[in-house]
């Protein structure tokens, strides 16, 4: 049984991959690339089953975040340049002027 | 108060991850409790928004909800996908107005909209959320409102 | 015997959704409508397929670790949804509408 989902997740992880390389505009890539990370952690947790090695699955909790994180950074990057000139960032305090 | 109960939680969450009892891993995971904890309450992030316990009764009925909507948006979705021929949509921009009073109603209302049949909400301000709706049907839903009814939503007004 | 099947039966149901998605993201003409079907269909093939391996191990602690991915898929999935669109939005991509003006 696992071995039928890892072959359904591989190729849907190819199409993801394929639309990353394709699309028009540089969202359609961030979205192809969002899914092939969802579908990356999906199918560690489902190689964790299939060798018997369960440790896996600490590994796929932390890919979810990292996933999750990386997108939003990328995202932001794209947005506005750089990281951080939508926040003015005053090099005294170090602290964050909210307006 | 809350700094305890969210302490003690972090530290069941440890407990959990690890599935040890050694003392050595124990007192480790006591050491980042109180080190989070720390950090925390200097980044001063734990209130009633980011630690709603006061709506912890109400997520499992409203969770079961979501649940229905969603599976129900995945046939439809389907459906939409797998039509040979021509593909059959008719995309639209509407603005629905948001009822919720607290912030975190309306981000709950946001991603439920997101999570559910065919619509994806662009922007969220204080009145009303922007929404691109795969059809006609999914608009309309969202214009009439049920959704927003459910929404797990009260506390503290700011 | 009974679980096995039920888990099985999960797993390929969340194989398949995931296949369609990825086709869902070919045949459809402009962004906006792509993120409709990454989004709907990633979060019902994460849920089929991790419910499937947790009926697998029962109640373990390998169980809590996989209800965890879920809950944080379940949670950031919309999220990045929200985030591409609005981005899009922002970055001035239109979408292709049936309806030409924003409707108040």
């Amino acid at each position: 049984m696992y071995i039928v989902v890892t072959i359904a997740i591989l190729i849907t992880m190819a199409l993801a991959l394929a639309r990353a390389l394709l699309g028009p505009t540089v969202y359609d890539r961030i979205s192809a690339v969002n899914m092939f990370g969802t579908k990356t952690v999906l199918l560690i947790a489902v190689f964790a089953f299939f060798s018997g090695r369960t440790d896996l699955l600490d590994i796929a909790l932390v890919y979810a975040l990292i996933n999750f994180i990386g997108v939003v950074a990328v995202l932001r990057l794209v947005q506005y340049g750089d990281f951080h000139s939508s926040a003015k960032t005053s090099t005294k305090t170090g602290k964050i002027n909210s307006e | 108060m809350k700094i305890f109960s969210f302490g003690a939680l972090l530290f069941v969450l440890w407990i959990l991850l690890s599935g040890k009892f050694s003392l050595l891993l124990l007192s480790l995971g006591g050491g980042s409790v109180v080190l989070t904890l720390i950090i925390a309450k200097r980044m001063n992030v734990i209130d009633h928004e980011s630690y709603p316990v006061h709506l912890y009764a109400k997520f499992p009925a409203f969770f079961i909800y979501i649940m229905v909507e969603i599976i129900k948006s995945n046939f439809v979705m389907i459906k939409r996908i797998l039509k040979l021929g021509k593909i059959d949509i008719s995309p639209q921009l509407v603005n629905i107005p948001v009822s919720q009073k607290t912030d975190l109603g309306r981000v709950i209302y946001a991603n439920s909209i997101t999570l559910t049949p065919g619509t994806v909400s662009i922007e969220l301000d204080p009145d009303w959320v922007t929404v691109h709706a795969l059809t006609k049907e999914g608009a309309d839903d969202l214009l009439e409102g049920s959704m927003a009814r459910k929404i797990p939503d009260q506390g503290v007004e700011k | 015997m009974i679980i096995d099947i039920l888990s099985g039966l999960l797993l390929a149901c969340g194989g398949l959704l995931g296949v369609i998605g990825g086709i869902g993201i070919h045949r459809f003409p402009d962004f906006y409508s792509r993120l409709h079907a990454v989004g709907t269909t990633d979060t019902l093939c994460a849920i089929l397929i991790i419910l499937g391996l947790i009926l697998q191990t029962g109640l373990t602690l390998d169980a809590f670790k996989l209800l965890l991915i879920l809950f944080f898929l379940f949670f950031t999935s919309p999220v990045a949804s929200h985030a591409l669109a609005n981005a899009a939005m922002h970055g001035g991509l239109k979408p292709w509408l049936s309806n030409a003006e924003i409707k108040k």
